[in-house]
């Protein structure tokens, strides 16, 4: 009806998806490989209400003309793949990436999904699997009755079975980069999946080629900073104040118009 | 009282095309890199015979407010800020160049620099392409460096520099998408003196305070035109009742 409701509206629904990220990545603020997200805004279209620069006489043009702006809305909301800090759990099955790379897993039907979260267990198969028991690729099992497990920088991971003295190498984790890793749909329970956006999956050796390195006995935590996203909760509910203030001024305008006319 | 009625109704009309502009800068208080606008009344007498008493009040958008708004640290490499005035280079949807300050900036999957909404970014010559990397720095002049992926941190290559320019703001106007573009519609040449700092954004430079009262003095106008137009409304019953009699 009005503009002026409408472009606050638009304000209020922003605002509204801001805070919802920012409560996703507050809740999220001790899941392991954790990336915080982003809501990133654009303004919507202009309005031409009267081209400026049209002639205002033969020989004049106005300087000025009516844009009529129609508001805000959300474009994207990214994930920002900065490095989480390294929690030292001492669990010899928990490996953090430090650097770029992503563990491969393998999901129930068949498809590849990536993820940070480096808090593997063991399958009853002996098998390195995620906390949901989906398996990590390429696959590496554990033989029964190792006596000690150990994952190496470069992702090589060697066991002591009873009775030897020489511990034995029994596979290597690999990891997996994108070019744009933000491109990446996340699936939930940590995980991501690759599409059009983030390019195709590199796998690689840990170390090597710009892959960053693997640190047993520590996982990667949540990349939350939570002060960061206290202060974009006030920002936003401020905001949303405001864009609710603009609502009901614009209602009192026309309120005011339908009872003094 | 028609002269009345129309002169009050053209300011309550154009009180509320302000406010929606007004509202419009509210609904962008968080939005990266964006200009405020501003909007202006100007008065328009209208010629003709009898007493020049018609003025009407007509409302128009003079331009943006180039005032920097304040940098957000966000630590993430590929956030650039513009120090001061300049823009950063993209092309618009129409394949020309077009101008903003919104510098959160990502790599597609085929390597090239694009904005959030997905405009390549420009550099010196052209589309930007960013080779696989392990590390990125943008340096203060927008030159963009990278260590490629395999090569050790000491072994830094410049791939490309971002295309920054700092055209009068007179010759520059917001296009209907909300990029910047030069007027005359050609390109500007690229300046050395505009600064980029990378892992901060600006912020919107929307003064909320200022919005909000700005916010009550047109709702304020917006009655004082509203009461004329009733008082015109009084005066033409008025008039009717003395013709009755």
């Amino acid at each position: 009806m009005n503009p002026a409701l409408w472009a606050a509206k638009t304000g209020l629904d922003a605002q509204q998806t801001r805070l919802a990220v920012t409560s996703n990545n507050l809740a999220n603020v001790s899941t392991s490989g954790f990336k915080k997200s982003r809501a990133v805004f654009e303004d919507l279209l202009y309005q031409n209400v009267r081209q400026v620069g049209g002639s205002t006489s033969q020989d004049t043009v106005a300087p000025s003309g009516v844009h009529l702006g129609t508001g805000v809305r959300v474009v994207a909301t990214e994930k920002l793949y900065t490095q989480g800090g390294l929690t030292q759990t001492d669990n010899a099955l928990d490996v953090a990436v430090e650097g770029r790379g992503f563990f491969q897993i393998q999901l129930p039907d068949g498809t590849n999904a990536y993820t940070r979260d480096g808090s593997f267990q063991l399958s009853a198969q002996g098998q390195m699997v995620t906390s949901s028991g989906y398996v990590l690729q390429p696959g590496i099992s554990i033989p029964e009755g190792a006596q000690s497990i150990t994952i190496g920088r470069d992702g090589v991971v060697s066991v002591r079975l009873a009775g030897q003295s020489a511990p034995v190498q029994v596979g290597q984790l690999q990891l997996t980069d994108f070019v744009n890793p933000a491109g990446l749909q996340p699936l939930g329970e940590n995980l991501l999946i690759e599409t059009t956006a983030s390019g195709p999956a590199q796998s690689g050796t840990p170390g090597q080629n710009g892959l960053g390195i693997t640190t047993q006995g520590s996982v990667e935590a949540s990349n939350v900073n939570v002060v960061e996203e206290l202060v974009n909760m006030i920002e936003t509910q401020r905001a949303y104040e405001m864009n609710s203030k603009a609502i009901s001024t614009a209602d009192q305008m026309l309120e005011y118009v339908n009872n003094q006319l | 009282m028609d002269k009345m009625l129309y002169v009050a109704m053209t300011g309550a009309k154009e009180t509320l095309r302000a406010q929606a502009v007004n509202n419009h800068n509210l609904a962008n208080v968080s939005t990266t890199g964006f200009r405020a606008d501003l909007a202006a009344f100007q008065s328009r007498a209208v010629d003709g015979t009898g007493y020049a008493s018609r003025v009407y009040a007509t409302n128009g958008t003079v331009g943006w407010d180039s005032n920097s708004g304040a940098m957000l640290s966000t630590g993430r490499d590929l956030d650039v800020a513009i120090n001061g005035p300049g823009w950063i280079a993209i092309q618009g949807p129409d394949g020309k160049e077009a101008y903003t300050r919104a510098g959160n900036l990502h790599v597609d999957s085929t390597g090239q620099l694009m904005t959030a909404s997905g405009r390549p970014v420009l550099g010196d010559g052209g589309p930007i392409n960013i080779p696989p990397y392990t590390s990125i720095f943008f340096a203060r002049d927008g030159s963009i460096s990278i260590v490629a992926q395999g090569q050790t941190p000491d072994t830094t290559s410049t791939v490309a520099r971002l295309k920054l320019v700092n055209p009068a703001e007179a010759d520059i106007e917001r296009g209907d998408d909300g990029l910047f573009r030069m007027k005359d519609g050609s390109e500007a040449p690229p300046d050395a003196a505009v600064q980029i700092s990378s892992g901060e954004l600006e912020s919107s430079n929307v003064n909320a305070a200022a919005a909000m009262v700005n916010m009550i003095e047109l709702s304020r106008q917006f009655e004082m035109q509203v009461k004329a137009i009733r008082t015109a409304e009084e005066n033409g019953t008025a008039a009717a009742q003395l013709l009755k009699v």
